[in-house]
């Protein structure tokens, strides 16, 4: 059988974080590999196609599709402004023509004798690629983006939405599981990345809004908030173009749940370094979870010796004496370790019979959990 | 790689699905084909593996050590088969990578993109949007949407032969304004099927030449009277191993190994169940309730339908499942009280973490209540798209059906003659208790009359679909004796019986002993003949009660047990739960009760 739990998610104090920054379509990198980047850098540029804009004319006309270049005073290629005539009827009068004029301003792109209709493509669409993390470029796709490296703290959260930001990591609590009111959430924490070790209120939500800090990052928060604030329920996990501000990511799950220990303390011991965060998470085959990336070193300085990358690690499923987390009720977001991993098949209390594992919690009691429903803490 | 058909001692098949690659070994024993051994292992199409055949191998080296018998030689499977060593055929579906993803498009929504839409369906594909000249969206609304899509293939149809050029040329000039990109192998050119009015051929492939790979078949709606899918969906069966399957990775080297091109899993699954059908001369609706997503699968006198819930399932989309049915329709079915609050919640980290599993009972019965909800909208969408062509000539014209408000055409999918009920998927085939699974689909899909039920015992529909395309024998021996696991027959009445009156009278006859008694309006019962025996049963409906052979008429027909038995429903049809919420509980309650559907 695959392995049956949830491989958990990453908590590293030092790794390498490699980002992909790739234009959406071909374009023009701006900086060289080898060369230090802040996260605002931008470091790739391209120009997409604009969009298209159609216009009946043959209907505006009254004439015969096949008959439409006659009347035509733009040809395919040729650049219009919002507003020119395209086409016209013809009479010895202009008082008497009917004139069509462009919808837009771009290119005539298609001129149909068949449809009658002509394209106007709009004038192409900047694109700019940030770095997203400080960092240095160890690649270079030609046209396509670049690679940015950075020896960093990593902190992957369950969920999250909202985009990429950055700011300085800042915390509102002292420990995991405090109670976090909107008045600790400061005037001097604009532009932040806030830490608050439990559950994500809507109150909390609304003060960071007001204040303009960057992202919140919180243990839990509660899915009628969650659709209050977007003002949709999510019905597939597949966010990160939410045009909310602050991101939020999430790092235990929905509900009343504390930030796991590991995770906040990792984060307070970064407390004043810049970071960068990104919502966007896809749970599907190919996940994405979303991520607090705190860059370590100084721009451009790799400590190479300190090296260690938690994604190379093989996985090697569950161990007697691992640190894990349970998942699902009954208990859900205690962490434990493992003390026994039974053989055989065991049956629960809905009748199934699965693989389960004995979890000696923080409380000192022993629980069984099916192995589907605790996901390990990895850390290094 | 394979012998002979007839000459197939050995058969491995494989699915690679999103998240699993599951192996069956099939073996020719004196009784005939049976399915021997299983194993699976993660897919690996994604990064950090990115070559689908690692999976497929990790599943054949689980397999020989379940088996004893030696599959791989390397990383080569062995062939032929000679005593413990070896098989004479492999074959595989898959839907790895997402599956098949398409965008049709047709002149009108209601005749020839629907067609084209059934089409891309029934080829096993998931339909990311269909697009007509009369869908009310502006011309830059569908460029831009064709834009961001990023389908793997596209199906351009329209028109009848002789017909309207004009429509189906508008969408090729659309479609070539958006310059749209595969989703897969961003080099490469968008593969375009254009299935269209013939005389519109050439312009079609004038406006297409530059921007797309373009594939011309037969119309798929020659006469407004005929649907002619075959060829679309032939090609699109070949573009998909062609160019989809050449793009994902590791596919080309699975391409080698097999005996049989590989199918989309869901092409194969329909494939199945419309052999089941036509061998046994019956009805068959078949679903598949997934992880993220719902397929619906159903052959009425011959035509067969597929349509995909993209959108609803038991884990990745099972937050969708509350958004679209509402927390009044999942709590309705649920015996006891649920706060909203800590229920949406629940649901959110089952969404987020869903490989979980239920640990309480109570937890179990919440998310059979969603399973019911997410089946029962896939198969209302299902309704919707199984129509039939009948009577267009009378009632419609082209004019007619760009008219806002179009009347749609009735459903072809009717209750009462469905023969046979098929559930697939892991809420369904690993219910701690069969009955669970029996009281979920009759809840979910409302049968009416006399209706055999079954599950998939181990998912393996796809394998034996696939199978199907070069050994028919094997895969419906296989089926038959090892794929379904009967849970018995429904017994319902058509309409309702007045509230507090006699629902129907039953007697089974059987060996020698008659069951026999009365099922009143809005009870559940439960009558357990075992499976494999065939017994006769009599039904003498109350007053004016409808058991399929009209108001207060008797039936008599010949029905099999199952692991669970005859299931007496006389809560009528539709069903309809009281509002009165301890009403409610209690009724849902006795009706789990009834069929011992959980421990007390």
């Amino acid at each position: 059988m695959a392995h049956a739990y949830t491989a958990g998610l990453k908590v590293s104090r030092r790794t390498t974080v490699r980002k992909e920054r790739i234009l959406p379509v071909s374009g023009e990198v701006l900086v060289a590999k080898g060369s230090s980047v802040r996260a605002e850098t931008v470091v790739a540029r391209a120009h997409i196609a604009g969009s298209v804009s159609s216009v009946n004319v043959v209907a505006q006309l009254g004439i015969s599709p096949g008959s439409i270049r006659e009347y035509m005073m733009k040809r395919e290629g040729d650049p219009v402004e919002q507003g020119e005539v395209i086409a016209a009827t013809k009479s010895r009068f202009k008082w008497f023509r009917t004139l069509v004029r462009s919808p837009a301003t771009g290119t005539v792109e298609t001129v149909s004798t068949i449809t009658g209709q002509v394209l106007i493509r709009h004038p192409p669409r900047p694109v700019e690629i940030p770095a997203y993390l400080d960092g240095t470029v160890v690649e270079v796709r030609e046209a396509q983006g670049v690679v940015v490296e950075a020896e960093a703290a990593y902190v992957q959260g369950i969920f999250g939405v909202g985009g990429e930001a950055t700011g300085t990591l800042r915390l509102a609590c002292d420990r995991p599981g405090e109670s976090v009111g909107p008045e600790a959430l400061t005037a001097d924490m604009a532009g932040a990345v806030v830490v608050v070790g439990e559950r994500i209120t809507s109150a909390l939500f609304s003060r960071s809004r007001q204040i303009g800090i960057a992202a919140l990052i919180g243990g839990g928060i509660h899915d009628s908030d969650l659709r209050g604030l977007l003002g949709y329920d999510i019905g597939v996990a597949i966010t990160g173009q939410e045009a909310i501000t602050p991101t939020l990511i999430m790092t235990e799950g929905f509900g009343e749940i504390a930030m796991a220990r590991t995770t906040f303390e990792v984060l307070r011991s970064h407390a004043g370094r810049r970071a960068s965060v990104n919502g966007a998470t896809q749970i599907r085959a190919g996940v994405v979870r979303p991520e607090v990336i705190v860059p370590l070193g100084e721009v451009g300085h790799r400590d190479d010796a300190a090296e260690s990358r938690a994604d190379r690690r093989p996985s090697t499923g569950l161990e007697v004496g691992m640190q894990v987390r349970i998942i699902r009720e009954p208990g859900f977001g205690r962490i434990g370790t493992v003390v026994s991993l039974p053989a055989g098949l065991v049956r629960i209390e809905t009748e199934a019979e699965v693989r389960v594992v004995e979890v000696r919690c923080e409380d000192g009691g022993v629980v069984v959990v099916p192995r589907a429903n605790v996901e390990v803490i990895e850390q290094d | 790689m394979s012998r002979s058909s007839t000459g197939h001692q050995v058969i491995v098949a494989t699915d690679c699905g999103s998240t699993t690659t599951k192996a069956i070994l099939i073996e020719r024993t004196p009784q005939g084909y049976r399915q021997t051994f299983r194993a699976e292992a993660p897919t690996t199409v994604e990064a950090p593996f990115e070559d689908v055949t690692r999976g497929v191998l990790n599943a054949f080296s689980e397999l020989e050590e379940i088996s004893g018998r030696r599959i791989l030689d390397g990383e080569r499977i062995i062939t032929p088969a000679s005593g413990p060593v070896g098989v004479d055929l492999y074959v595989s579906t898959s839907s790895a990578g997402g599956g098949l993803q398409m965008m049709v498009a047709g002149a009108v929504l209601t005749m020839t993109a629907e067609s084209a839409a059934r089409a891309a369906l029934g080829a096993g594909a998931i339909v990311m949007d269909v697009m007509a000249s009369n869908d009310g969206r502006p011309a830059h609304e569908k460029i831009e949407r064709i834009r961001k899509l990023r389908p793997d293939i596209v199906l351009l149809s329209g028109g009848t032969d002789g017909g309207t050029v004009t429509h189906v040329v508008e969408l090729a000039e659309y479609l070539a304004a958006a310059r749209p990109a595969p989703r897969l192998g961003g080099s490469f050119k968008l593969p375009v099927i254009f299935a269209g009015n013939k005389d519109a051929r050439e312009a079609v492939k004038e406006i297409l030449a530059e921007t797309a790979d373009l594939h011309v078949t037969e119309n798929i709606r020659p006469v407004l009277e005929r649907e002619n899918l075959g060829p679309a969906r032939s090609e699109i069966q070949k573009l998909f191993l062609e160019h989809v399957m050449a793009q994902a990775p590791g596919y080309r080297t699975l391409v080698s190994m097999t005996g049989a091109p590989i199918m989309p899993t869901p092409a194969a699954v329909g494939a199945l169940i419309q052999s089941v059908a036509a061998r046994q001369r019956i009805n068959v609706v078949g679903v598949d309730i997934g992880g993220a997503t719902t397929d619906v699968f159903s052959v009425f006198d011959g035509t067969f339908n597929r349509t995909v819930s993209a959108n609803l399932g038991m884990s990745y989309s099972i937050s969708n499942v509350l958004a679209e049915a509402g927390i009044e329709n999942i709590r309705r079915w649920v015996p006891f009280e649920v706060q909203e609050g800590a229920l949406r919640d629940a649901i959110k980290n089952k969404m987020i973490r869903p490989t979980t599993i239920p640990q309480r009972l109570e937890d179990l019965k919440i998310e059979q209540a969603l399973a019911r909800e997410a089946l029962r909208r896939a198969f209302e969408q299902h309704k919707l798209l199984a129509t039939g062509l009948k009577g267009i000539q009378k009632k419609r014209t082209i004019s007619s059906s760009f008219a806002p408000g179009a009347a749609p055409q009735e459903t072809i999918i009717d209750m009462a003659a469905l023969d046979l009920l098929i559930g697939s998927g892991g809420v369904l085939s690993h219910a701690p208790r069969r009955s669970q699974a029996m009281m979920i689909l009759i809840d979910a899909f409302e049968p009416e009359g006399i209706t055999r039920l079954a599950v998939d015992s181990i998912f393996m529909m796809p394998h034996l679909g696939v199978l199907a395309q070069v050994n028919e024998t094997a895969a419906q021996e296989v089926f038959a004796r090892d794929c379904l696991v009967e849970l018995g027959t429904c017994v319902s009445p058509l309409n309702r019986a007045k509230p507090g009156s006699k629902a129907f009278d039953y007697s089974i006859a059987a060996a020698g002993t008659t069951l026999e008694g009365t099922v009143m309006a809005g009870e559940l019962r439960l009558e357990r003949v075992p499976p494999d025996q065939e017994v006769v049963l009599d039904v003498r409906p109350g007053r004016g009660v409808d058991m399929g052979e009209g108001s207060g008429r008797p039936v008599r027909a010949r029905v099999r047990g199952g692991l669970v038995g005859i299931v007496l429903d006389g809560r009528g049809r539709p069903l309809a739960l009281p509002s009165e919420e301890a009403e409610r509980k209690s009724l849902v309650t006795a009706w789990s009760t009834a069929l011992d559907a959980y421990p007390l």
